[in-house]
């Protein structure tokens, strides 16, 4: 690729983490910014960032506003915006927002209990069934969500539960692709002559899983709850079917029916625009803040050796 | 559970231990069973049903689940709207996954690369729209696409040039595309870099010694050692792109460009809950899900023995 001298300035920050110290400015032979290779990724990076800085600004517009001034100006209507959005409905909104935190919030939490229990007999102990176990559950990954939702659906309303909380939160505790991180961090995390200690000193088979193994295991148990947590938090379909009162609706539903009314009433795009910049903070400010102490390899099943 | 452990411990055998896998084990089976397992045998019994109406329809007894046999599947194979929907999707397909594998590999191959600036920053920045709901990120999108507030009709307005429908015909596929491309590239784009950064320093140490550009080790070293990642993003790819549903769905109220039954999963959802047929919408759901299976898996075996190939060379 080519690579053209880097201009004063850049040479002159620090280098940025993750480069070999010295690469910047070592006096041997300089490694110089290359230009072209720096650019594409800032602009994929631009590219990524657009819709949310035009959400940003757009939540700041009134609706005669948003239909009449430049995209990116900002206007002058947030407060009022956040005012009407929580009006709306006697607050149906913020309903919404604590829907979407219960169902992704205690569905991942479970998702990763079971992942974990499940990783772990798969990862830590030989017995009669288990690769046939482990083959089965990890089909399910490639069951379409639409092959399931119609009979699940059938089926809660048979056992009387369609439209309940339960209804959304049940069928998404198990994942299968959870299972499987699951036993690949077991499997990489915990050293088995541990666990044989453990037994030498009398422990039993659930104390040595919950004060050994699940220790261990923590960074990869994270993982699992922000994947679960995200795929939960962005599902559409299950709710969307499932769901009839929209007092129970998650986030996703809602803002849909209410841009769904809003091609009736364009005087709602702008609670849509207000409420859907209040929905995706939360997600981000979450990534912000964990991508410190966590990786997001781990996403991906990447164990460290 | 709790008496097996004291069984164990009192006894010190393996009892406890061989009947401890079964115990973590329980809550996945069941799950499994009750969530997938159950749901699929029920569809498939569903869409070899269908309901019979004797009369007018009224009264009880006028209404009776009897099989249909393949009934429901001659319809869904011979139905010219569900054939129109998979075209689409295929045509949308064949624009999202290839753009968005090949971006999420270039943006990796240039994480991975020493001299490039700002990676942490740029890699975030790539990855946030995986935090972002399929039908939050059409709803931002589809207001970028509406004429009155999009910043691409404004620019083209000053230029006075006509500004296109970004929300019909064939500007529609490319505009939805551009959301499942913006969507997904981040999280493709880990699980290759991840794959990268697993290959041992001493494989790029040989080909530079021989003098090999960074454009050439990434070509000739690089791409195909992460090969397999690529396959297996390729393969999940193809299943999302099948089964579109919130994207479209969320544009439909800003456009009449988008039909209730623009892709198949749209009309099994129309079938099964605004038409209230739910065997013909079970049918077309096995349907969909077969041909999901076949086309993923047929693709991933071209992957594969156009990767082991290369391997032999």
């Amino acid at each position: 690729m080519t690579t053209l001298a880097a201009p004063p300035s850049a040479r002159k920050r620090p280098p940025a983490a993750g480069t070999t110290p010295g690469t910047a400015q070592g006096p041997p032979r300089p490694r110089r910014t290359a230009l072209l290779p720096t650019a594409v990724l800032a602009l994929g990076a631009l590219y990524c960032l657009l819709p949310v800085a035009w959400v940003l600004v757009a939540s700041t517009k009134s609706g005669t506003e948003l239909f009449s001034t430049f995209s990116f100006l900002p206007g002058t209507g947030f407060t009022g915006n956040v005012t009407d959005l929580s009006a709306h409905r006697d607050g149906v909104y913020w309903q919404w927002m604590a829907n979407s935190l219960l169902y992704a919030g205690l569905g991942a939490v479970l998702s990763t209990a079971v992942s974990a229990c499940a990783g772990y007999a798969l990862a830590m102990y030989r017995f009669r069934g288990r690769e046939t176990v482990f083959h089965v559950i990890l089909a399910g990954v490639l069951v379409p969500p639409v092959i399931l939702a119609i009979p699940q659906y059938l089926l809660m309303a048979e056992a009387g539960m369609a439209d309940t909380r339960l209804s959304v939160l049940l069928p998404l505790i198990l994942s299968p692709y959870g299972v499987y991180l699951g036993r690949i961090y077991a499997r990489a995390a915990i050293p088995a002559e541990l666990i044989e200690a453990g037994r030498m000193d009398g422990a039993g088979e659930g104390r040595i899983f919950l004060r050994i193994a699940v220790p261990m295991m923590a960074p990869g148990l994270v993982t699992i709850f922000l994947f679960q947590f995200v795929a939960i938090w962005n599902n559409f379909l299950l709710p969307y079917i499932m769901l009839g009162d929209d007092t129970k609706f998650p986030m996703t539903v809602g803002l849909f029916t209410l841009l769904a009314q809003g091609s009736n009433t364009p005087a709602l795009y702008t609670l849509v625009i207000t409420g859907a910049l209040l929905a995706i903070a939360p997600l981000i400010a979450l990534f912000l803040v964990i991508q410190r102490f966590w990786s997001l390899d781990l996403l991906s099943g990447a164990v460290k050796s | 559970m709790t008496t097996n452990h004291r069984a164990a411990r009192r006894r010190g055998t393996a009892y406890g231990v061989k009947a401890a896998p079964y115990g973590f084990l329980a809550p996945a089976v069941v799950l499994f069973a009750l969530f997938f397992a159950l749901p699929i045998g029920y569809a498939l019994w569903l869409s070899l049903r269908k309901i019979e109406i004797s009369g007018l329809g009224l009264g009880k007894g006028a209404r009776q689940e009897v099989w249909a046999g393949l009934e429901n599947y001659t319809a869904t194979l011979t139905d010219a709207e569900l054939g129109h929907g998979a075209l689409r999707v295929l045509g949308y397909g064949a624009i999202v996954v290839p753009v968005m594998l090949g971006l999420a590999l270039l943006f990796a191959l240039l994480l991975d690369s020493e001299r490039v600036r700002a990676r942490s920053f740029s890699r975030l920045a790539i990855f946030l729209p995986y935090a972002i709901p399929g039908v939050i990120a059409a709803l931002l999108w589809g207001f970028l696409y509406l004429p009155d507030v999009s910043p691409f009709h404004y620019a083209l307005d000053r230029l006075g040039l006509p500004g296109p429908d970004l929300l019909d015909g064939g500007p529609l596929f490319l505009s939805l595309a551009n959301i499942a491309v913006w969507g997904g590239t981040g999280f493709n784009m880990i699980v290759i870099y991840t794959s990268l950064r697993s290959i041992p320093a001493e494989v790029y140490e040989a080909a530079k010694l021989d003098g090999a550009s960074p454009l050439q080790i990434a070509l000739r070293v690089k791409i195909p050692m992460v090969a397999p990642s690529l396959v297996l993003t390729f393969f999940f790819s193809v299943i999302a792109t099948l089964q579109v549903f919130s994207e479209p769905t969320t544009l439909k109220p800003l456009t009449n460009g988008v039909s209730t039954t623009w892709s198949p999963l749209m009309k099994v959802y129309n079938d099964a809950f605004v038409n209230g047929n739910i065997h013909a919408a079970s049918a077309t759901a096995v349907v969909l899900a077969a041909a999901t299976f076949v086309l993923s898996f047929g693709l991933l075996r071209l992957a594969n023995s156009r990767t082991a190939q290369g391997e032999t060379r």
